[in-house]
């Protein structure tokens, strides 16, 4: 219909079908190559490899992942003892890191490269070219208009010139007395700009992952902690990572101030949640105070520190069976649901004759459940309680292994009983528990909050939004910029009037050429009549 | 106090919205059936291509008739767009009771975000009923409407309520409003994806072999493709731009702008899957039918991440307010 110049002169750098060789060995080694090269950066090969990454995403978010919760994976490994080996070796509990995961899009992101590059060499050719010369017979466009006028073709063609320019078409004059436009190459540039910026988005991840450090920390009111590895409770360091880096502030907090919803079904509901503290931004800076929330990090020296979750730490003083104080200080205690009922436990291995160990409820608002025994009924510290046990017995730290501060290792203990079952009591503040025999006592001086911080260092974040941005508005432009080309056609005819026809080409139908140009032999009418 | 009666005044306004678009939803119901003999827009319409299609060429009922029933069909089509103008209207006004008895903006747990989403469908089926004659969509959305808000008024009813800190922030409303938009659009294409499919199939009987349907009074399979294919390329880029903003909250309240939590993820799989729906769409071999599968697919990842993992898959997003 359309002749053939014009539709193979696409308005896309897209590629195209790829033939198959003819058959095995039709091809030279070179040969094969280009052709597995050109399967790889085919738009089907692409849309396969998008789909697998999809597929692949999947179970990363139905399996725990121990990036994202070890103690969920924790509970899994123990419940599922057979499936769990199989899971470790196909990398299901880190599939976002996983070689198969990384396999897929380095493939999409090696076949984005391969099409990137020579779709840019052949859209930049394109943008420089001349807009392709009008078809013989424009009738035959799927949308054109004709008409007849009194003045010369060469009025008509300088007319349509102008036409065009003003709605900025690139405008080319032919030497058969016709005029070519084209306009929208931005289509084009946006879905360039969008791929590529993906490009660059995948190497602003790599470098956050590379070079970057997350470490967090828990402190309890009036404890402090310096930025150094070693100072934090655990600690994520990419490859590339150099502890020299960390910026030497020291942090302390003053202050923990959490509001609880107090009425209605949202009663004990978090509201606010806010750290006063202090730091000295390096070893010799006059130290200053700042404010911590939920969503407002606070910045040292570029360095976001970030408020997490938060706790209780009672205070706690234990004696041992001489009489002498072996510890005394604010014990983190992790919660356990929503009204804060919280656990932990102290471990003496300084007391005297025999070490000890206690194991600890804590409970902000406490009441005495008659079938469930000692809860707490809100996360508030309306009405704290201890509810303490005590071991005595060799706490296992000499072993080397390496042991968690929130549980007590019982195996070389044994628990204090009195008169028959486990010695256990409710300890309000100040209240002391004394063991029998002599062994020692516990007293519950009070309690503090405690608060986990989080510290990130990401160099490659900025690049990694710079290069949203410019995928966003690449897709924008591809999305939404039409790419249409126009031509003016003027024939002296024989009655020595004017014939004068526009037709219009887009690359997809219906994007509103037929306005456009309809729009445009208005114009042009309007100029001639 | 007065906070509690806005939130009552909220919910009031909500079930009649809902029951204005029940009864919107039968108008619309009866406007194709009425019409069904008849194809859409006939006789004013014949015009535009002649080639296409002749199923009109042979009258289904004596002419008087049919301009009766095509009469019928249109004044019942208008009622139901001013219905559902009226039950939007109330909807809207529902939505910001509900914010003001809140004091922030009405998107905090999944029963806000089901009523405010949901408005934000009926606003894009408005505003595409002011530019383009969709109202044979009409049903396809007041359905999907009253399905979210039914489920919103029983299953995830939560008190009107302050926020847990960590959704206090301005990039929470940009990321929630602009997730909402998208997906109101996205419902629209789902709807025209699924008319496309149907009229599709439809479409491979000769004209005069076809037993009437209701599918008669919807534009060509052709159109509806193309129509679908709109409001998707309209809401990607949004969509987009909701996962980039959700990314700086993230940064900004956890320290990290991606960690893999299973709503990221799906936020991830979501743009990925309609990512390739467009691409399928430029791929040779997959226009028509797998292109449409695949946006399908698209909405049901969407509707995915919407209920099952709020509820279901634990993550840092745990604002769902749930029991
Ligand atoms: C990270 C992987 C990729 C993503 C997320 C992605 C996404 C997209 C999206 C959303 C579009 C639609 C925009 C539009 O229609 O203009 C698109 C178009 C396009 N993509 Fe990709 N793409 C990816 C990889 C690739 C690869 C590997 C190729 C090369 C084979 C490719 C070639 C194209 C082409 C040629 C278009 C334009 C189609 C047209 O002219 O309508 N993309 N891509």
């Amino acid at each position: 219909m359309v002749d053939s110049d014009v539709v193979h002169t696409a308005m896309s750098t897209a590629p195209g079908e790829v033939e198959p060789p003819s058959g095995p060995g039709a091809l030279g080694p070179r040969g094969m190559g280009r052709w597995a090269w050109r399967q790889l950066t085919s738009m089907r090969t692409a849309l396969l490899l998008l789909l697998l990454l999809t597929v692949a995403a999947v179970p990363g978010s139905l399996v725990p992942q121990s990036a994202v919760d070890p103690v969920r994976v924790a509970e899994f490994t123990a419940q599922h003892p057979t499936l769990s080996p199989w899971y470790e070796r196909l990398s299901l509990f880190n599939v976002f890191a996983a070689p198969w995961f990384a396999a897929i899009y380095l493939l999409l992101f090696l076949s984005l490269a391969g099409c990137v590059l020579p779709r840019s060499r052949a859209h930049w050719a394109a943008s420089r070219a001349r807009p392709p010369a009008a078809p013989r017979y424009l009738e035959r466009l799927p949308v054109h208009e004709g008409w007849t006028v009194d003045v010369s073709p060469r009025e008509v063609l300088d007319a349509a010139r102008l036409a065009l320019r003003r709605r900025r078409f690139r405008v080319d004059v032919g030497s058969d007395g016709s005029v070519a436009a084209e306009k929208g190459y931005l289509r084009e540039t946006g879905n360039l700009l969008f791929h590529a910026a993906l490009l660059f988005l995948l190497v602003a991840v790599a470098v956050g992952n590379l070079f970057g450090f997350q470490g967090s920390v828990l402190v309890a009111e009036g404890g402090s902690f310096s930025n150094t590895v070693s100072a934090y409770d655990t600690v994520r360091q990419g490859a590339a990572f150099r502890s020299g880096s960390l910026v030497p502030f020291t942090l302390t907090l003053d202050d923990l101030s959490v509001r609880y919803e107090q009425k209605g079904v949202q009663r004990g509901a978090p509201r606010d949640f806010k750290a006063a503290v202090s730091f000295t931004a390096s070893p010799d800076a006059s130290p200053k105070g700042g404010e911590l929330r939920v969503n407002h990090p606070l910045v040292i020296d570029g360095t976001k520190i970030f408020l997490l979750g938060n706790g209780y730490a009672p205070v706690f003083t234990v004696r041992d069976g001489t009489g002498e104080v072996v510890f005394s200080g604010p014990v983190p205690f992790l919660p356990r649901d929503g009204n804060n009922t919280s656990v932990g436990v102290v471990k003496v291995p300084g007391a005297k004759p025999k070490q000890l160990g206690f194991q600890g409820l804590f409970l902000p608002t406490a009441v005495l459940d008659p079938q469930r025994g000692p809860i707490s009924v809100f996360p508030d510290d309306a009405l704290p309680r201890a509810v303490i046990t005590a071991w005595v017995g060799d706490l296992g730290l000499d072993s080397g292994a390496a042991q968690s501060v929130y549980r007590l290792d019982t195996t070389g203990m044994t628990q204090v009983m009195n008169s028959g079952r486990p010695l256990a009591q409710s300890l309000a503040r100040g209240a002391t528990m004394t063991l029998p025999d002599g062994a020692g006592s516990i007293t519950f001086d009070g309690v503090r909050r405690w608060t986990s911080l989080k510290v990130s260092h990401d160099p490659g974040k900025q690049w990694a939004l710079l290069s949203a941005s410019a995928a966003l508005i690449g897709l924008m432009l591809s999305l939404f910029v039409r790419r249409r080309r126009v031509w003016v056609r003027a024939t002296a005819g024989d009655d020595g009037r004017t014939l004068v026809r526009v037709a219009g080409l887009a690359r997809a139908e219906g994007e509103g050429l037929a306005d456009e140009v309809a729009e445009i032999a208005t114009a042009l009418r309007a100029k001639e009549d | 106090m007065a906070s509690e009666s806005v939130a009552q005044i909220s919910n009031n306004l909500l079930y009649c919205a809902m029951a204005v678009y029940a009864v919107a939803m039968y108008c619309y119901a009866a406007e194709l059936a009425f019409g069904s003999r008849l194809r859409r827009g006939e006789p004013a319409l014949v015009t535009a291509n002649g080639a296409g299609d002749t199923s009109y060429d042979e009258p289904a009922a004596p002419v008087e008739e049919r301009e009766d029933r095509t009469g019928k069909a249109e004044r019942l089509g208008r009622i139901a767009v001013s219905l559902t103008a009226l039950a939007f209207g109330l909807h809207l006004a529902s939505v910001i009771a509900r914010g003001i008895s809140a004091g922030r903006p009405p998107w905090g747990n999944m029963f806000e975000f089901s009523v405010t989403g949901s408005l934000a469908v009926t606003g894009v089926y408005l505003v595409l009923l002011a530019r383009r004659d969709v109202r044979y969509l009409g049903i396809f959305v007041m359905l999907p409407v009253l399905l979210t808000l039914g489920l919103a008024v029983t299953v995830l009813y939560t008190e009107s309520t302050q926020l847990v800190p960590a959704l206090k922030s301005v990039w929470l409303v940009i990321h929630v409003t602009a997730a909402m938009i998208a997906s109101g659009i996205l419902t629209i294409g789902f709807a025209q994806t699924i008319c496309y499919l149907v009229q599709e199939r439809r479409e491979r009987t000769p004209a005069e072999q076809r037993s009437p349907s209701f599918m008669d009074r919807l534009p060509s399979a052709a159109v509806l493709d193309r129509s679908a294919y709109r409001m998707h390329a309209f809401a990607f880029p949004i969509w987009t731009f909701a996962v980039i903003a959700g990314a700086i909250w993230a940064e900004n309240a956890w320290g990290r702008y991606w960690g893999w939590d299973p709503k990221e993820t799906w936020a991830f799989i979501t743009w990925m899957v309609y990512a390739c729906y467009l691409h399928a769409r430029a791929t040779a071999g997959w226009r028509g039918r797998k292109a449409a599968y695949v946006a399908l697919l698209g909405y049901s990842t969407f509707l995915f991440n919407y209920l099952v993992v709020n509820i279901w898959l634990v993550g840092f997003h745990s604002y769902a307010g749930v029991n």
